[in-house]
């Protein structure tokens, strides 16, 4: 019983399952709770530091902070100033907590998995045969261990002796067990599964605390966490604006000391009043949610039950231009099927169907149960009992690459037309030119053609065709539309697999694929600029995998093709780097649109506090002002400057909504709703936010 | 706004556009290498200035090469420029016998610092100020030099574009000396020769003391001006010959040589566009930035105008209808003055044929913004495409993560790197801008020690009797907004290297001159290094090839959005300055009220 992708034939999109991951739901109050409180440890200055802009917001608040207890004693504007520093406080809060809310629901993931790897036992086995009980974390690489039903794999290996069923829940949350044998692809077993059938001996192939299961934890808790390349350009861009603004505020003191001498009256705006300005200049919406839009990133993989090894490689999906695939089960369902019966002349379709039928009773490959399925629903014929036949079944060999039955005198066979026509000259028999010309076209066409004989007549050809899977044609067409092209990958000859690829709508295809040119191929595209993404899952795939800029390996695979990767498909579903490419582009896209918005809102924030700052001094700007006083103009300003970064949480968890479209239309639309939208928004934010505090008689 | 002014603006843009292809077609042979029309009859002038430059005329430079080229030739031609000046009173062609008096140290370094940036900040009158030969060779050498400059570092950068995995950009001194021989010589010879037959004097006479038909004595600057002149719209210098500049009758004589002036300003930014575009590979990609600096350019010109011919609310209640006319030359009116206000701030040029100080407070804003996006607004030759590309780069970066891909640029990944040296270059400007400023309108300094020990440095006390001897904001003849706007234009129109000025303010004074000069070299010499940088960078890159997740730079979605990173990345840093400047005076205006 050997697992198959978990993906629904007909629409070639991943089946649900029940995944053990079940995300929880994006604001489940534990989550929650726990946040809170993180947010509150996370204002540990050193904590904040790493984030520039929300450093300036804490310098700020500490700072009006200050003024405020200073106005207290001195019987100032303590009001005032007592809501500022309490805003400012807010906003960095609000920021540590849409962090720790990203976080959270790695953490509560991590600790399921925990359980998992705590207090293992192993059986070693020693030079001598011996087996030794040894705690699992004791265990080196190289060491054998031996698991037998009932026991829990104690780390990374691959089986060297043995075969047996293993449920590996714990890890991909798919419940239906795996076969692991020893040699070949599906060698590599993950520490922590459990085995639930016959006894393997396993070496270990990791060292102690790096196997699967660690880096698992520690990714998902984010523990590793590193910035990844345009989160750093950002960062930069980001910390740019800061001091941009910075130099904007701190000169407006001078500039205000002078209007005030100039005009003999009115008073220099207070130091609050001018954090307040800066805070709300500096692009801290997208600065207090920018780790949370990568945390929640990497999540939204491991969602899709893809184990990423790095931020980097979520990122670089996103601009992956090339996207090799698999034909055999990805493209293309598993196994060739018979399409169609063409029969020789003098000979009825029925006749021709009949015949097959027969020769594959007894054949159990795929090919050949796909004819009996044909026979039965083109011809009505019913799948006859083999043993009441009598008959001696012929079984395909390599050397006659024939298979078919002996009924009495009647021999039937069907095989490559070569073989057959052997046959058929063997019982002085001819095979018809026509029969020839269907043999050509069929294999012109990309489909595999049997030529069914009985003694020295032939009877025609059965069809066999690759079945590209449902919906595929679309999925390739919107990828192209996102600007990717896709490049099938087969074993075929050119011509069948040109046939295929047309079929499928790939925009590329290699043929005759080995390790070595598959290489080739994406150092060529590589050389051309183009990111490549490609899945894998043997031991040869490895160095291809390495190569590329994302390299899938399926969780069947071997140990060195999960190594060789840097993601690993849990679902072992090769479609679904799809989605992984989706979700690459959704995080870059989430990161723009939210940097548009903040910059954008800066107008109306100026709007809000120049005039209300120099109104004292210049009354001719009330012109300008559109809210009821100069207090509550600043305080309206600053607190929508920090409930902004409440409200985006969601946003930044779930990501910017991405439907596969051209960049020219993404880029119309996001421009449309963040730019533009995030010029108008805020004014009557702010204006209503305004009335509210003066209704409090905060303002 | 009448239906006259908006026709000007837009024969005016008619002609820019007419000549952006052919000029930019001519530049991209012209810095490729290829033969042009004009290779016959000046190759051997390209030929043999390489020759006695010593450099061959395939060299290729890194770009840190490139930059020290660039800082070298800069450095050796501005201290050359300040000892002529110094020396002038022991040099030839010097009639009028100018002399140390009229050149204290201060002013030296400013003017010097002035011309080689290509700002052409005059804090003197050059016709109380400079012999002919300071004029002539330590002044307008700049203008084609720093001119020439400019044009090679754009070209720079669009090849950094434009070459992929490659170690060079080019050789400064190829592309100086061609951008000369080819582009600034030819067309300044005709253009000069244009306005010889329009009444542009061209001479090495002694000013002429004439008797007018009134009986009075006047004496008439003369001087080789029509060759300066030229260059100085050509170049987007500005410098003028005479203190009036281009409302000087012997400047501009008349309004058809206006006309050809504002055209000469934008012909050589204009056409550098296509050139980029041509360069590039895709001249779309030209047009696209061309469009963004179009409408930048058509917005300002028409809020200029329409402000300038609105006027005064206070006059038109008296029942004057004229719109604003103070300052402003009645042979050229209001839109004409409006117009080239608005081109030569978009530019860097700073020529000015009429006063920007003496504008209604929203016309004189679109100056100061102008010259606050950072001249990208076709620009000066050169500094406006790379200024521009800057922008380009930092809005394809945040465009560019909005459709889901690590962005690129004509096919160059815009990475850490390139945003780290575009922010570095925004970041000093604003910095230059806000900081001088803040010095300088801040009362105390003017009291303080250094501002006051300022004052008794020798030779501080040139400048007309009238103004105040103070460092800073004594020295202004404007009290309240107006006085500010003043300050801030200054020190905007110094970083920003374009030179013109909202007089008003006295600033031949060692505080002025010696912050006002570095403003310039630190607004050139910082904001060419970092982008030579990234000109480095680019080229080392591959080439990303396009496809339809790319983000098109070349349609119109891009100018929205290069246009909005302009106005906000560009220009929000300024509006809390410009509302204590322009916008308060328009709103006391308006209020009708009266100081």
């Amino acid at each position: 019983m050997i697992k198959t992708p978990t993906t629904d034939p007909n629409t070639g999109s991943p089946k649900e399952h029940a995944p053990r991951h079940q995300p929880p739901k994006l604001f489940e109050p534990a989550i929650m709770r726990r946040a809170a409180v993180d947010a509150l440890l996370k204002l540990n200055p050193r904590l904040v530091a790493r984030n520039p802009v929300m450093f300036v917001v804490l310098v700020g608040a500490a700072v009006s902070t200050y003024f405020f207890f200073h106005d207290l004693v001195a019987k100032g504007d303590a009001l005032f100033s007592g809501q500022i520093s309490l805003w400012l406080w807010f906003t960095v809060l609000f920021a540590n907590f849409a962090e720790a809310m990203a976080e959270g629901r790695g953490k509560a993931q991590a600790e399921s998995l925990r359980k998992a790897r705590s207090t293992m036992q192993a059986r070693k086995l020693g030079p001598d045969g011996r087996e030794e009980r040894v705690p699992a974390p004791a265990l080196n690489k190289g060491d054998l261990v031996v698991c037998e039903a009932g026991d829990m794999i104690p780390a990374d290996g691959d089986v060297i002796e043995g075969i047996a069923s293993v449920d590996e829940s714990a890890i991909t949350g798919e419940s239906a067990p795996v076969i692991r044998e020893s040699g070949g692809d599906r060698s590599a077993v993950t520490g922590g599964t459990r085995v639930l059938s016959d006894r393997i001996v396993v070496r270990v192939t990791q060292e102690p605390g790096t196997s699967f299961l660690d880096r698992m934890i520690a990714l998902v808790e984010g523990a590793e966490r590193q910035k990844t390349p345009n989160e750093i350009a950002l960062s930069i861009l980001l910390s740019g604006l800061t001091i941009v603004f910075m130099f904007a505020t701190v000169t407006l003191l001078p500039y205000a000391q002078y209007a005030v001498s100039a005009q003999g009256k009115g008073a220099v705006p207070s130091i609050p009043v001018l954090t307040s300005l800066l805070v709300c200049l500096i692009p801290t919406t997208i600065g207090g949610l920018l780790s949370a839009i990568g945390i929640a990133g990497m999540d939204r993989v491991m969602q899709q039950n893809v184990l990423a090894m790095s931020g980097r490689a979520v990122e670089a999906a996103g601009d992956v231009s090339t996207l090799l695939l698999d034909k055999t089960g990805t493209i293309t369902l598993g196994n060739r099927q018979a399409t169609a019966f063409v029969p020789a002349p003098g000979v009825t379709e029925a006749e021709l169907a009949d015949a097959a039928q027969l020769s594959s009773l007894a054949d159990e490959t795929p090919e050949g149960r796909s004819i009996v399925v044909l026979a039965k629903e083109a011809y009505g014929i019913r799948e006859r009992d083999v043993a009441s036949l009598q008959g001696d079944f012929v079984e395909f060999s390599a050397t006659t690459r024939m298979s078919g039955v002996n009924v009495g005198d009647r021999q039937v066979r069907k095989g490559a037309a070569d073989s057959v026509r052997r046959f058929v000259q063997d019982h002085g028999g001819t095979v018809p030119s026509q029969v020839q010309d269907s043999v050509d076209r069929i294999a012109r066409e990309g489909g595999t053609p049997l030529v069914v004989a009985e003694n020295g007549r032939v009877l025609g050809v059965v069809q066999l065709k690759d079945i590209v899977k449902g919906g595929m044609k679309q999925r390739f067409s919107t990828l192209r539309e996102m600007g990717i092209k896709t490049v099938m990958i087969t074993g075929d000859n050119p011509l069948t697999a040109a046939a295929i690829a047309a079929e499928a709508g790939v925009d590329d295809f290699l043929a005759e694929a080995t390790p070595e040119n598959k290489l080739a191929y994406i150092r060529q595209e590589q050389a051309g600029g183009r990111l490549v993404a490609m899945t894998g899952d043997g031991t040869n795939d490895a160095p291809a995998l390495a190569q590329a800029d994302v390299g899938v390996a399926m969780n069947t695979g071997t140990q060195a093709a999960k190594e060789a990767g840097n993601m690993v498909d849990l679902d072992s579903n090769p479609t679904k780097l799809i989605e992984v490419v989706e979700i690459g582009k959704q995080l870059l896209i989430t990161r723009g649109a939210l940097t548009t918005f903040s910059i954008a809102n800066d107008v109306a924030k100026y709007f809000a506090i120049i005039p209300a700052m120099f109104v004292v001094t210049y009354p001719e700007l009330q012109r300008l002002n559109f809210l009821s006083n100069p207090r509550s103009a600043v305080l309206a300003a600053v607190i929508f400057n920090a409930l902004i970064i409440v409200a985006l949480i969601p946003l930044a968890l779930r990501g910017v909504r991405y439907r596969p479209q051209s960049a020219a239309a993404v880029l119309r639309k996001n421009l449309l709703v963040y730019g533009l939208f995030g010029i108008l928004i805020p004014f009557p934010c702010i204006w209503l936010i305004d009335r509210i505090l003066v209704l409090l008689r905060l303002a | 706004m009448t239906l006259s002014a908006v026709l000007q603006v837009l024969i005016f843009f008619g002609l820019v556009l007419l000549v952006t292809k052919p000029i930019g077609v001519f530049m991209a042979k012209v810095f490729e290498g290829e033969s042009t029309f004009l290779h016959p009859a000046l190759g051997w002038l390209e030929r043999s200035t390489l020759r006695w430059l010593r450099v061959r005329s395939d060299d290729d430079q890194p770009w840190h090469r490139y930059a020290l080229s660039l800082l070298g030739f800069s450095a050796v031609s501005m201290a050359v420029s300040y000892a002529i000046l110094r020396l002038q009173g022991w040099l030839p062609l010097n009639p009028q016998h100018m002399g140390t008096a009229q050149m204290p140290a201060h002013l030296a370094f400013n003017t010097s610092a002035s011309f080689t940036t290509n700002t052409n900040w005059q804090s003197y009158s050059p016709e109380l100020t400079l012999s002919y030969l300071s004029n002539m060779v330590a002044l307008a050498i700049h203008n084609w030099a720093s001119a020439a400059a400019g044009i090679a570092v754009a070209i720079a950068l669009v090849r950094g574009f434009a070459r992929h995995s490659a170690k060079g950009i080019g050789s400064f001194w190829v592309d100086v000396v061609r951008a000369t021989v080819y582009v600034l010589l030819p067309i300044s010879f005709l253009g000069a020769l244009v306005l010889v037959w329009q009444g542009v004097p061209q001479n090495f006479l002694p000013y002429q003391t004439v008797t007018t038909l009134e009986g009075a004595k006047q004496t008439f600057a003369m001087g080789p001006v029509a060759s300066q002149e030229v260059i100085k719209m050509l170049g987007t210098n500005g410098g003028g010959f005479f203190n009036a500049n281009s409302s000087h009758p012997f400047e501009n004589p008349n309004n058809g040589v206006n006309l050809l002036q504002i055209v000469m300003i934008f012909a050589i930014p204009a056409g550098l566009t296509y050139t980029f575009g041509k360069m590039v590979g895709n001249v779309r990609q030209g047009w696209a930035v061309f469009a963004a600096m179009s409408v930048l350019f058509l917005a300002g010109a028409l809020i200029c105008v329409s402000q300038e011919q609105t006027g005064n609310p206070l006059f038109t209640r008296l029942g004057v209808q004229a719109g604003n006319m103070e300052g402003k030359e009645v042979r050229f009116g209001i839109p004409a003055s409006a117009l080239f206000a608005t081109v030569t701030t978009d530019a860097s040029c700073g020529a000015v044929n009429s006063m920007h100080d003496s504008f209604t407070p929203l016309g004189g804003l679109v100056p100061l913004f102008n010259i606050e996006t950072g001249e990208v607004i076709f620009g000066g030759v050169g500094a406006g495409l790379y200024g521009m590309l800057m922008f380009a780069i930092i809005a394809v970066f945040i465009g560019g993560l909005m459709v889901g891909r690590t962005p690129e640029y004509l096919g160059k990944k815009i990475q850490k790197y390139e945003v780290q040296m575009a922010m570095l270059a925004i970041l000093v400007l604003a910095a230059s801008i806000l900081l001088f400023t803040a010095l300088a309108a801040n009362a105390d300094f003017a009291k303080s020690g250094a501002g006051a020990a300022m004052n008794t440095w020798p030779g501080s006390a040139y400048g007309g009797a009238d103004n105040a001897y103070g460092a800073t904001t004594g020295n202004l003849n404007n009290a309240g907004a107006h006085g500010f706007s003043e300050i801030l234009y200054a020190y905007s129109s110094g970083t920003g290297n374009n030179g013109s000025a909202f007089a008003g303010i006295t600033a031949n004074t060692p505080f002025y001159n010696l912050t006002i000069g570095l403003a310039m070299l630190v607004g050139r010499f910082l904001m060419i290094l970092p982008l030579l940088a990234i000109a480095g960078n680019l080229a080392r890159k591959k080439q990303v090839p396009a496809t339809a997740g790319t983000f098109p730079t070349d349609g119109g979605t891009f100018v929205v959005l290069l246009v909005g990173t302009v106005i906000l990345v560009g220009a929000l840093t300024f509006l809390p300055a410009l509302a204590l400047g322009p916008v308060v005076e328009h709103f006391q205006m308006t209020g009708l009220q009266t100081k």
